[in-house]
Order: structure tokens, then C-alpha cells, then sequence
């Protein structure tokens, strides 16, 4: 068995004059649950149905199990797809939607009649077998749609945006219910989201696509906490950002100077002295204070606006030109109005080096 | 008015639906029945339907059936059990009707598939393409189909040129089934095409995804879910081919009897309309049952069992 269930090295898919996926090279490791997440037409849809089959690369190879899968058709892949739209027979009833792969494979009728029933108990519908499609809420369906692809065993499940149909709260509850099924059969699952909490809370690793690329891959506290770039940093969570010109960098730190204030963070990659840079950093990972702090990254700011939203309180202050969103913790329970800070008052904000990321543009 | 309409909506309706309603009436329904009445009628000295009511007509269609199981390849490929002058006109009118649906389906799939698939802006217009024949009088479009059959028509006159020997094509019952087919065409690729328009393309793909070669995603998964459009279209084709009487006529040259063909002439040349009216009516009872039973088995279709 190879180190990985699927790997794409150096794959391009060009439609007509657009390049969809652009020399991507990745390694999707064996029982992980892998996301790939970006903005629409950013190259994860299509990575995946290249991985499916339904697309050939333009240049590059793809691999499954350590095996090239160049020129194997959809049908002969061992893997399977949970469609966007379910994609699930309307002429056929449950059992028939999740027998057919089985039935394609020839296997002998009481075999498939008892794996299809295992399949439906994993999604916990066999109450629902004879059902047709369209008699089915969305989130059955989806279950169906999984039952259906899961029944064949195979070695990598692919997830097209799987939970995008469902509501707010059902999607939350087929989040942990996908999580939980994965670790139960220890199969790689590939998602493909554009939803990046959703990526961050299933994953074990996240690739982050933008336009035909992927820009970093790693596991969702390194996406979080150390973005490569400032495309990750933007799409992942909320970050404030101010840009600069970089004037020193020294023990995996940089200063940056703009508008004549000086700001010192972690140095990402490729930072060096006198390129334009921005730094990145993150609404709760600020602080506002009353009395000036001698440290460095501390500016004297007025508040703008405040809203308190139960577990923290939503400031934005105006630094220079720029607004600052600042995400204060409610860790104290008062009911005294005099604690927050108020629109019109003067404050200084503050972060530690190590809470900002000075990156490459 | 208005205010009449909001109290009873059932006025509406009824006003909206008399037009029609009407015209199907006076026009369908009377007429059938007369002719209905008429079957069972007898003729009087100058030839006229005329009481006394008989159950003659419909007997006379029966009276020479013998038993006789043969298989010919006279007027296409026919197998039969019974033998006798209408009987074998209803079975071969049933026979060249459903071979040139079979014919006219497996021309008119593949481009009605074609046509679905092209790009949004390109499929009016060629809906557009298909219907400009209708654009010319059915009559005049079959003239012209003959005059390519001729003995020194195009075709054999390229067959000539190529050194091969002509063909006697017209006033055969391959010139009737060319005609046939010519005229259903665009009965079948219109229904056809808006079954597959609406097609969602992802069931291939899931049906490939799920280990389905090309043959099985289109047997299980495309044909099931097109049937509406193949049901629709065989029955625009079958029906009327059955009682076809124009393309009988030219291309067949009263060579290749069918049953329209058949009842046409009882009501003109022979001036028997007791009998033309028994055959018409029996002619419509057994093309209903045909349907229905086709429509039947096309439900089944649907709902295979794993």
C-alpha cells in the first residue's frame, strides 16, 4: 500500500483558454479526511472529478493507491462520488440507488441484498429502503448518496460540496455525522468545500485553491495560525490587514513600516527587507487598552463602533485611515455599561509580535 | 362578466374550455358516432347505407380467415399465424407500421441526442432545421421523394455511374417504409429531443462513478429516464403510419396495400361505407389496445427490480 491514496503530480486541466487546475501537485495520505477548499472556480471541483475520472489531465499524472490512473475510465476507478446534486436515479427506489454498483460488479443477489442493507444501517435508513428519490427529504437523500457510494468499499470517497443543499442546522449535524462515518470505516475522504469553517472543524488537512492553484496545504491549525499568504490569511477566518514596506527582518521576525508607524511580526515566507508586505492579524488576537503600553506594536486608536454579541464584543477602531476590527472575549460577567469601551473614546491597541504574520502580498 | 367569473369558477372554466370543446364534439366525436351508426348499417339499391342494422360488416372482415402459420419476406418481413384478405391487411399495415417506428426511433435518437447536447444558443435553431420541412405540402415533399425513386431517378442514375445494376425501388414496400420513415421523422426527434433536453447528465456519470460501462448507464440509467419522450414519439409515429394513406398511395402505387389505404378506397371507388366505416372503427379499437398496451409495458420498464 502506498503512503498515499491519491497523488497529483504537476496535474493542468485547460477548458478551451482556461487553465481550471494549474500544475497542482499534492499527496492525499491514506485514511485522512482531506478538504479542498477555495472560492467557485477556483480549481477544487475539478481536481476532484479529474481524480473521479470524469476529466483527463491536460499534462501531468494522477495516481490512486501508488498506481497511475492516466487513461482508466470512471467505471474502472476504485473510487466514488458523493454528487453536489446527489445525482441519485429517480427511477429507482432506494435499495435498487444503492444496489446498482454492486449490480454493475456482478455480485451474487444475496451478498448485494446484504450489503445493501450494512450500507443503508451505516446511514441509518433501511427503514427507508423501498422508498423512491423524490419521496425523501434533502438530508435523507444525502445519506442515500452516501449509502451508495460507500456500499462499493471503496479506497477513496470523493465529496463534492456533499452538504451544500442542506440548512444551517442539518449541515451542522451531516458535519460530525461524515466525521464520525470516516473514522468508523477508515476510508480517505476527499471534500471538496468552499465553506472554511466547515473545512477547519471535519479536516485532518486542508489544500487551499485559488485560481487553478493550491497555495498551502496543512493541517487547519497551520492554515489558521500560519498562512503562507495573504489570499489564505483573507479566506480563512477574519484578519485585519495593513500594508507596508518591509525594513528589517531578523530570528524569523520583520518589521514593517507604514504611515510612518512601525509594526514587528512573524516573517512568512519569502519576506525580505524592502519589498511591500502586509501584516496580517486577527480580530481576537488584539487587544484594547486604556493606558499607552511601552511595547511594541501599540498605537493610539479612537473606537468607531461596538457591538456586543453575548460571547464577545465587536470593536472597530479607527487606526490612521484604517479600520481595525477587534474581537474582545467577554471572560468577565458584569452587567456594568462602564466596562465596554464606547464610540467617540480614545484607546491604544496592542498585540504581541508573535500574534502577527508580516507576509508576502 | 369578471365579477360573474370570481363568484363561479366553475363558469370559467367551462367558458374557456367551450371553444375546444366544441370543435372536438361537432367535428370528432359526432362524426364518429355517425360512423359508428353506419357500420352497422346495410346498403340499399343504389349503394347508400341504409337500415336494416347488421353485425355483417365486421363479419365480412373475418369471413375468409383460415389458419395458415407462414413467415414471408413479401411486403417486409412478416410472420402470421391466420390467413385472409383484411386480416392480412390489418397485420401488415400493424407490421410496416411498427418496423418504420423501430426504423424511424433508431434514425431519430441519435439526433435528438445530438441536438440536446449542443451548446443553448445552437439548439433553437436546430429544432428550427427540423421543422422546415413542413414548411412544403406533405403531398409535394412525397412527389418528390418518388421522383427520386424512379428507374432513371438520382439514385439509380448514380448507380448507374458507379457500374452497379438500378434497383426497382419505387412502388415497393421498401418505398412505402422509406416514405413512412421520411415523413415521422421530425413526430419522433421533437418529443424525443425534449425528453433528453431535460436529461441531467450527472445520472451518467454517477452511473459510470458506480462501475457502469457506457452500454449499461445508457440501458439503466438514460433510457429509463428518457422513455416519456421514446413513448410519446413511437405512438406520434405508430398511429399514424397505421392508417397512412398519402404515402401509401405515391410510393406504394396501390401495390403495397395498407389498411388506410384499404378503407379509402371503400368509401370512394367501391362506395361502401358500411364496410369502409366497420374497418375504420376496428381499425381504431385495435391501434388504442396497441398503445395501451405499449404504454403499459413502458411503465414496467421503469421499475426493474434490482
Amino acid at each position: 500500500m502506498s503512503e498515499f491514496a491519491v497523488e497529483m503530480h504537476n496535474v493542468t486541466k485547460v477548458f478551451g483558454d482556461v487553465v481550471a487546475v494549474d500544475h497542482v501537485t499534492m499527496g492525499i495520505r491514506q485514511n485522512e479526511f482531506f478538504a479542498m477548499l477555495g472560492p467557485s472556480g477556483c480549481g477544487k471541483t475539478t481536481s476532484l472529478r479529474l481524480i473521479a475520472g470524469f476529466e483527463r489531465p491536460t499534462t501531468g499524472e494522477i495516481f490512486i493507491d501508488g498506481k497511475p490512473v492516466g487513461n482508466t475510465p470512471p467505471f474502472q476507478r476504485d473510487v466514488n462520488t458523493v454528487f453536489q446534486s446527489y445525482a441519485l436515479f429517480p427511477h429507482m427506489t432506494v435499495e435498487q440507488n444503492v444496489g446498482f454498483g454492486l449490480e454493475m460488479k456482478g455480485t451474487p443477489h444475496a451478498e448485494l441484498k446484504r450489503r445493501v442493507m450494512q450500507a443503508l444501517e451505516l446511514v441509518r435508513l433501511p427503514h427507508l429502503a423501498t422508498r423512491y428519490p423524490h419521496q425523501m427529504s434533502g438530508g435523507q437523500q444525502q445519506r442515500v448518496a452516501l449509502a451508495r457510494a460507500l456500499v462499493n468499499r471503496p479506497k477513496v470517497l470523493l465529496l463534492d460540496e456533499p452538504l451544500g443543499a442542506l440548512d444551517a442546522k442539518l449541515r451542522k449535524e451531516m458535519q460530525l455525522e461524515l466525521k464520525t462515518l470516516q473514522r468508523e470505516i477508515g476510508i480517505t475522504f476527499v471534500f471538496v468545500t468552499h465553506d472554511q469553517e466547515e473545512a477547519l472543524s471535519m479536516s485532518d488537512r486542508i489544500a487551499v485553491f485559488s485560481r487553478g492553484k493550491v497555495l498551502q496545504i496543512g493541517t487547519p491549525l497551520e492554515i489558521y495560525e500560519r498562512p503562507n499568504c495573504r489570499f489564505v490569511a483573507d479566506f480563512i477566518g477574519e484578519t485585519n490587514f495593513i500594508e507596508g514596506t518591509v525594513s528589517e527582518v531578523r530570528n524569523g521576525f520583520a518589521v514593517l513600516q507604514s504611515n510612518g508607524r512601525t509594526f514587528v511580526g512573524r516573517a512568512g515566507e519569502n519576506v525580505q527587507p524592502g519589498i511591500p508586505a502586509v501584516l496580517s492579524v486577527r480580530p481576537e488576537k488584539v487587544q484594547l487598552v486604556e493606558q499607552p503600553a511601552t511595547s511594541v506594536n501599540s498605537y493610539d486608536v479612537r473606537v468607531m463602533s461596538v457591538a456586543y454579541v453575548g460571547s464577545d464584543t465587536r470593536v472597530v477602531v479607527r487606526l490612521g485611515e484604517q479600520d481595525i476590527d477587534v474581537w474582545e472575549q467577554n471572560s468577565v460577567s458584569t452587567l456594568d455599561p462602564n466596562y465596554f469601551f464606547a464610540p467617540g473614546e480614545t484607546a491604544w491597541l496592542t498585540f504581541p509580535p508573535e500574534n502577527a504574520l508580516i507576509l508576502t502580498d | 362578466m369578471m365579477q360573474l367569473f370570481r363568484r363561479h369558477p366553475q363558469l370559467q372554466a367551462a367558458a374557456l374550455m367551450f371553444p375546444g370543446a366544441f370543435w372536438l364534439i361537432a367535428f370528432f366525436l359526432i362524426p364518429l358516432a355517425i360512423m359508428g351508426v353506419i357500420s352497422f348499417m346495410s346498403r340499399d339499391a343504389l349503394g347508400d347505407p341504409a337500415p336494416p342494422y347488421t353485425l355483417n360488416n365486421y363479419l365480412d372482415i373475418f369471413r375468409d380467415v383460415r389458419f395458415n402459420p407462414s413467415i414471408s419476406l413479401d411486403g417486409g418481413f412478416t410472420v402470421r399465424l391466420i390467413e385472409g384478405l383484411y386480416v392480412d391487411l390489418f397485420w401488415r399495415s400493424l407490421w410496416l407500421s411498427l418496423i418504420s417506428t423501430v426504423i424511424t426511433l433508431l434514425i431519430a435518437f441519435p439526433v435528438a441526442l445530438f441536438m440536446a447536447r449542443l451548446p443553448r444558443r445552437y439548439r433553437n435553431l436546430a429544432l428550427f432545421a427540423v421543422m422546415i420541412p413542413f414548411w412544403t405540402n406533405f403531398l409535394v415533399r412525397t412527389y418528390a421523394l418518388q421522383f427520386m425513386l424512379r428507374g432513371n431517378g438520382p439514385i439509380n442514375t448514380l448507380l448507374r455511374a458507379l457500374g452497379l445494376a438500378p434497383i426497382e425501388l419505387l412502388f415497393t414496400p421498401t418505398a412505402v417504409m422509406l416514405g413512412l420513415v421520411y415523413g415521422n421523422l421530425p413526430f419522433m426527434i421533437l418529443p424525443l429531443y425534449t425528453s433528453l433536453e431535460k436529461f441531467d447528465w450527472t445520472m451518467i456519470e454517477a452511473a459510470q462513478d458506480l462501475g457502469a460501462n457506457a452500454w449499461q448507464a445508457f440501458r439503466r440509467v438514460m433510457l429509463p429516464l428518457v422513455s416519456p419522450g421514446v413513448v410519446a414519439g413511437s405512438i406520434l409515429t405508430f398511429v399514424p403510419a397505421v392508417g397512412s394513406y398519402v404515402t401509401v398511395d405515391l410510393m406504394g402505387g396501390g401495390r403495397t396495400n395498407m389498411i388506410g389505404y384499404s378503407i379509402a378506397q371503400q368509401f370512394s371507388t367501391i362506395a361502401n361505407w358500411p364496410f369502409g366505416s366497420a374497418m375504420a372503427l376496428l381499425m381504431m379499437i385495435v391501434v388504442t389496445v396497441a398503445a395501451v398496451l405499449y404504454f403499459r409495458s413502458s411503465r414496467g420498464e421503469q421499475r426493474t427490480i434490482v
